[in-house]
């Protein structure tokens, strides 16, 4: 069952992306930024784990999910830490996506050559 | 020629997106990556024996993994082109902005090419993320404060 909440929840997040592609100016790197903002905007008012109870993996794929680990690492740092853990922690959750995005694809930039 | 006369000539000429037919397409291949990510997420916890963070984690750096090598591969600018939204609001559309600018400043050199550019297009997102989260955990704890 939560296999098809999962298809449904990433479906329908891509779904309306692609609506507001088509239908307004917006590039693809106005959407994404967008639903980052979205996604802290979620988990700042303690929705998002909700939704990732009901979907499981299906709400930690889109990128909604990065703006929601960067709030969430914030305030669960804040809860230990006090005011100065805003900063400290902000990057706890989502460090391991960006570390290994940048490893990846720097290692593979050195193997593959571009494509025109 | 008035402006709304020049409009609906302008309007003619678009070439008309079948837009239905690229939301079903987009809904359908999110729906598809969301799954996977359940199954990696389920498939990971049962086998390495990992609490649900680590899974998770796990699961992000594969996808990434998918969409460098992919990128790398140069299938995964058609699948962008085909399924639009739906590869590039999930974190597969992360790591192909970051590998495709990698790739593409590689021959200005290893510092201004490859350092400089990395997060040319993919940049954006973690920005104005670190921004946002940090102003919205600000109202929320000043409200906290308050209330």
């Amino acid at each position: 069952m939560i296999y098809l909440n999962a298809f449904l929840f990433c479906g329908f997040i891509c779904l309306i992306g692609q609506i507001i592609l088509d239908n307004t100016k917006l590039t693809a790197g106005h959407i994404t930024t967008m639903f980052v903002v979205i996604g802290a905007l979620l988990d700042s008012m303690s929705i998002y784990d909700r939704f990732i109870l009901w979907a499981g993996g299906g709400a930690m794929v889109p990128i909604t999910s990065f703006g929601h680990l960067l709030s969430h690492a914030a305030m669960a740092s804040y809860n230990d830490n006090g005011m100065i853990g805003l900063l400290s922690g902000l990057f706890d959750l989502t460090a391991t996506g960006i570390t290994s995005a940048i490893i990846i694809s720097f290692f593979m930039s050195l193997i593959f050559k571009p494509n025109n | 020629m008035k402006k709304a006369e020049y409009k609906k000539i302008v309007k003619r000429h678009t070439p008309k997106e079948e837009r239905l037919k690229n939301s079903i397409i987009a809904f359908i291949v999110g729906g598809f990556l969301g799954v996977i990510g359940h199954f990696l997420l389920e498939l990971y916890s049962a086998a390495f024996n990992v609490s649900s963070a680590s899974a998770s984690a796990l699961m992000i750096v594969t996808l990434i993994f998918l969409g460098c090598l992919l990128t790398g591969l140069g299938f995964f600018d058609e699948w962008v082109h085909f399924s639009k939204a739906g590869l590039f609001i999930p974190i597969t559309g992360f790591a192909h902005a970051m590998m495709s600018a990698t790739l593409e400043y590689k021959k200005e050199g290893m510092v201004t090419g490859i350092g400089a550019n990395m997060f040319k297009l993919a940049g954006s997102v973690i920005i104005f993320g670190v921004v946002s989260a940090f102003t919205f955990c600000l109202i929320r704890v000043t409200l906290g404060c308050f209330i």
